[in-house]
C-alpha cells in the first residue's frame, strides 16, 4: 500500500513499512493508556502551573491575574534569590565535587588489578538506593551536638571545630551539601569507571612507551573517553542539586533562618505554608527552565569535540 | 602491563578509605539502633527497639500504605510503558518521533513544576487524602521513563524474530506477550525495580497529596516520627532502618541487575 501511494505521489517512502502491523489505529491504541495517564497527571498539571503562575492566589478565595508580576518577585524578593544561590552552592557539592573525586577515584580503579571490586561497586550504590529521609535522619544524628562527629572532633583535640552543625548559620550549607558529596561520589564513579573500562589498553601502553607520565595519561587519553560519562554524571547531579528537597525538609526546614532553603523548598512552603499559589508555581516554572538550561548546556559542551 | 606494587598498595588504601566513608554513616545508624533506648537501660544489643518502633512509630500502618502504592504505581506504570514502548520502538507511524520527545520532556520536569496545580486539582477532584491522589502522579512520572526504556529495548529486539512470528500468524498482541516480554525480561525486571524504588524513596508527592496524613508512605511517617519522637534516637534509628530495609534487600539480593539498570537509566 505505502509503495504504491509512493509510486502515485511520484514521492519516496521516507521510512520501511511496518515491521509488526500494518493497521495504521494500532501504535496509537497501544500508546494510548501510557498517553492518557501521563497526560493527565504531568502535562495538563505541567501547563496548569504556567497558568497558575500568572495569577495571585491564596489557595482558597478568588483569584487575580497579575501576568508576570510572580515572575518579577522570584527576581526581586531576597529570599527566593538566596534559595537559588543555595543551589548554586549544592550544585558544588552535589555534582561538581563528586565528579572531581570520581575521576580519580575511577581512573585509579580502572588501571588496576584489585580484587573485590564487584563488592566495592555493590557499596558504592547504596546511598543512591536507601530513601533519601533515612539519609537524612542518620546524617541529623551524625551532626547532632552530641553526635559522633563532634565526638571524634573532640577525641582528636579539635574541640574548637565542634558545633551544632546544622544550626549553624555558616556551617548549614555546607553540611546539607556534603550529605549530598557522600550520596553522589558512587554513582558518578561506577558510571566514569564504566566509561574508563572501554578504552583499549593498548593506548595506554602507547602512552607509556612515549614516555607519558600518569598524570599526562590521565589528561590525554583517560579524560577525552570518558566525556559521555561526564556528561550523563554532570546531568544527573546537577538535576539532583536543583531538586532537594526531602534532604532540607528533613535535616534543617531551610534554617537556621534562610540559610539552608532550596527552590523546591521555597515551592512548598509558598503553596502550603503561606498560601502564595501563583507565587509557588512561578518559582517551580523558573526552577524548570534553569533544569532544562543547565541540561542544555551540559550537553552541548559534552558533545562538542 | 604490570602495575607496581607501590600502585596496587595505594590502590587498596583508597579503595577501603572511601569503602569506609561510605559505610560510617549506616554503621552510626545501625549501632544507634541497636543501642539502648534512655541510657540507663543498659548495655548489650537492643533489637527489641524495632518491634516498638514499629508500634510507636506506626510503622506497620505506613509500610502497608507504600505497599499498595508502589503495588498500583509499578503495575499499572510498567504495563503502559510496555505498551507505549512498543508502540514507539517496533512501530512506524506518523508523528511517533513527536510522541518520544513528549515523553522524554516528563523525564527532565522536576516534580516541583507540576505539583502545586497537581494538588489543587486533585482536590477539586476529591482525589487528595486517597491512595490515588499519591499513586497517580507517580504513574505519570513512571511512565515517562519506562516508556523511554522499553521503547530503547524493543527498538533493540530482533527483527528476525518478529518477522518468523508474523508469517506463522501471530497479530501484535501476541508477539508483544509471547515473545518480546519473555525475552526482555531482563530489561522489563529492571524497570520494575527502578520504578518500586523511586516509588518507595518517593517524599514530596505523598507529603502534598495526603495533607491530613490518611494515605502516609513509610518515609514520611519517618520524617513524622523524627519531629514528635523526640527523646530517644534509637526507636527513631530503628524506623529509619525499617524504612530502607525493603530497598537495601531487594538491592543486594539483585544489584546486578540494579547496577545495570542505574547505569543504563542514567538519563532520569
Amino acid at each position: 500500500m505505502t509503495d504504491t501511494v509512493a509510486i502515485v505521489t511520484g514521492r519516496r517512502a521516507r521510512r520501511p513499512p511496518a515491521r509488526v502491523t500494518r493497521r495504521r489505529w494500532l501504535p496509537y491504541a497501544y500508546l494510548a493508556p501510557a498517553l492518557l495517564l501521563y497526560g493527565l497527571f504531568l502535562l495538563v498539571p505541567l501547563g496548569r502551573a504556567a497558568q497558575f503562575s500568572l495569577y495571585e492566589w491564596d489557595g482558597l478565595g478568588a483569584s487575580t491575574f497579575v501576568g508576570l508580576d510572580n515572575y518579577a518577585a522570584v527576581f526581586q524578593s531576597a529570599q527566593l534569590r538566596e534559595a537559588f544561590a543555595h543551589a548554586l552552592v549544592l550544585i558544588v557539592f552535589f555534582a561538581v565535587l563528586p565528579l572531581a573525586l570520581g575521576l580519580v577515584l575511577a581512573a585509579l580503579l580502572t588501571r588496576a588489578r584489585v580484587r573485590g571490586l564487584g563488592f566495592f561497586r555493590t557499596i558504592v550504590f547504596l546511598p543512591q538506593v536507601i530513601a533519601m529521609v533515612v539519609i537524612a535522619v542518620t546524617w541529623r544524628q551524625i551532626y547532632a551536638p552530641e553526635g559522633p562527629l563532634n565526638t571524634a572532633l573532640r577525641a582528636i583535640g579539635l574541640d574548637s571545630l565542634a558545633r551544632a552543625w546544622l544550626g549553624d548559620y555558616d556551617w548549614a550549607l555546607p553540611a546539607v551539601g556534603l550529605i549530598g558529596t557522600w550520596v553522589s561520589t558512587g554513582l558518578v564513579t561506577v558510571l566514569l569507571m564504566a566509561g574508563m573500562a572501554r578504552i583499549p589498553r593498548e593506548q595506554y601502553e602507547a602512552a607509556r612507551l612515549d614516555g607519558a607520565g600518569a598524570v599526562r595519561e590521565f589528561l590525554a587519553i583517560t579524560l577525552p573517553s570518558v566525556r559521555g560519562e561526564i556528561t550523563v554524571a554532570l546531568t544527573l547531579t546537577i538535576v539532583a542539586a536543583l531538586k532537594t528537597f526531602d534532604l532540607v525538609y528533613v535535616t534543617t526546614s531551610g534554617g537556621p533562618g534562610t540559610s539552608t532553603t532550596v527552590p523546591s523548598y521555597e515551592v512548598y512552603r509558598l503553596a502550603f505554608t503561606i498560601g502564595e499559589v501563583g507565587a509557588a508555581a512561578a518559582v517551580g516554572i523558573v526552577l524548570t527552565v534553569i533544569v532544562f538550561l543547565i541540561n542544555a548546556v551540559v550537553n552541548v559542551i559534552g558533545e562538542r569535540r | 602491563m604490570t602495575v607496581s606494587r607501590f600502585e596496587t598498595a595505594a590502590n587498596y588504601v583508597i579503595l577501603i578509605g572511601f569503602a569506609l566513608v561510605i559505610l560510617a554513616p549506616i554503621g552510626v545508624i545501625v549501632t544507634l539502633a541497636l543501642g539502648p533506648e534512655r541510657f540507663s537501660s543498659g548495655g548489650g544489643l537492643h533489637f527489641e527497639n524495632f518491634a516498638r518502633a514499629w508500634e510507636v512509630g506506626r510503622f506497620g500502618q505506613y509500610m502497608a500504605t507504600s505497599v499498595s502504592v508502589a503495588a498500583i504505581v509499578v503495575v499499572v506504570a510498567v504495563t503502559a510503558s510496555i505498551l507505549a514502548g512498543y508502540a514507539l520502538g517496533a512501530m512506524t507511524f506518523r508523528g511517533a518521533t513527536a510522541f518520544f520527545y513528549l515523553f522524554l520532556l516528563g523525564i527532565m520536569v522536576p516534580t516541583e513544576a507540576f505539583i502545586v496545580p497537581m494538588f489543587f486539582d486533585m482536590r477539586s477532584l476529591g482525589l487528595t487524602n486517597t491512595i490515588w491522589g499519591v499513586a497517580l502522579p507517580q504513574i505519570a512520572m513512571s511512565i515517562a521513563f519506562g516508556t523511554f526504556w522499553m521503547r530503547t529495548y524493543f527498538r533493540g529486539a530482533s527483527r528476525e524474530l518478529i518477522e518468523a512470528a508474523r508469517l506463522d500468524g501471530a497479530g501484535s498482541w501476541r508477539i508483544l506477550w509471547q515473545i518480546l516480554v519473555p525475552i526482555g525480561r531482563p530489561a522489563i525486571l529492571t524497570l520494575v525495580l527502578l520504578t518500586f524504588m523511586w516509588t518507595w524513596n518517593e517524599f514530596l508527592i505523598p507529603l502534598v497529596m495526603s495533607p491530613n496524613g490518611t494515605v502516609r508512605t513509610a518515609p514520611l511517617g519517618l520524617a513524622f516520627f523524627q519531629g514528635q519522637y523526640t527523646q530517644g534516637t534509637a526507636l527513631l534509628a530503628a524506623g529509619a532502618i525499617l524504612v530502607a530495609l525493603p530497598v537495601v534487600v531487594l538491592y543486594v539480593i539483585l544489584q546486578r541487575h540494579f547496577i545495570k539498570g542505574m547505569i543504563e537509566g542514567a538519563v532520569k
